[in-house]
């Protein structure tokens, strides 16, 4: 059984500048749980349109009941695909993320799509959808209620993410002349973020079971 | 659990020698990005190179850590699911 899950969100950017923060909102004071984030492929097809891939690499938090279907040898990380096609003309940038692995306790596939707004000037619309679901026979649906949970907590913290590298390429796009790239986020506002990562980093590696979270 | 990661990464890459590789390249597109393609210039890719050299470290890493990567088709799951 799949869980479906829909919703629009405002952007307060253009979509040239929600675009171009796609690509740089790693890593941020958000994504702790994000270990790695690389490009694996790349192509602009002939009709001028962007096909990337991305692989991610995630810390896999679960609550302690879910520890069982985790024997201590089994890797805690989740690798992540995130596919996208940015179609410059149409001003629309669509993305697919799914999980690779641990498809067996949960499989999360989300699909983005960000176009101009039409309601509102120098606004965004994000359009999310998900589908959640789980193969654990008779333990899917707390399985997917919490898989549910946990997706829109992770939403949130993507959106604030995306909200943040928005807010200082826009920052740095008003304080600077002459020269100087807006479109780059600056090393020391990622410097930050880096070392709030690592810290995480740290924690993850010391801990036995991970702690148990809140899932309401 | 031990992560083997430099402690004084920023950038996080699952090949943990490809840090700086992946910094000139994503610079690199990020410029190309917003002066170029977006503003629809169909011009030479100046970051081939510095891609070519990314990718044969990060494809390296891909292989020795065994990340099922391979062979997964582009937006694959995307096919069954209705327009959005």
């Amino acid at each position: 059984m799949v869980k479906y899950f829909c919703n629009n969100t405002d952007i307060r950017s253009t979509w040239d500048y929600v675009v171009s923060a796609f690509w740089q909102r790693y890593p941020n004071p958000f994504s702790t749980h994000v270990l790695t984030e690389d490009v694996v492929y790349r192509e602009v097809t002939s009709n001028n349109r962007l096909l990337s891939r991305r692989l991610l690499t995630k810390t896999n938090r679960l609550p302690r009941w879910a520890d069982r279907f985790f024997p201590s040898g089994i890797s805690r990380c989740v690798y992540i695909i995130e596919d996208s096609i940015v179609n410059p003309v149409d001003r629309k940038l669509t993305t697919y993320t799914w999980n690779l692995n641990h498809t067996t306790l949960m499989s999360v596939e989300e699909r983005c799509v960000f176009q101009d707004s039409t309601d509102e000037p120098d606004t965004t619309l994000l359009k999310r959808e998900a589908w959640i679901s789980s193969g654990i026979f008779g333990f899917s649906r707390p399985i997917q209620e919490f898989g549910l949970s946990r997706y829109k907590s992770n939403q949130v913290k993507a959106m604030k993410g995306l909200e943040y590298a928005l807010s200082n390429l826009r920052g740095i796009s008003l304080a600077v002349a002459g020269d100087t790239a807006p479109w780059l986020l600056s090393d020391t506002v990622k410097d930050a973020s880096g070392k709030a990562k690592e810290a995480a980093k740290n924690l993850a590696s010391a801990a036995a079971p991970p702690k148990t979270q809140q899932f309401i | 659990m031990f992560y083997p990661y430099n402690t004084l990464q920023i950038w996080d890459t699952v090949g943990e020698a490809c840090t700086e590789l992946k910094r000139e390249y994503d610079q690199c597109f990020n410029r190309w990005f917003a002066e170029k393609f977006l503003k629809g210039d169909r011009g030479e890719d100046p970051c081939s190179e510095t891609f070519r050299k990314y990718q044969s470290c990060v494809q390296k890493a891909i292989k020795e850590k065994d990340i099922p990567v391979d062979g997964v088709e582009f937006m694959g799951p995307n096919k069954d699911k209705p327009e959005s």
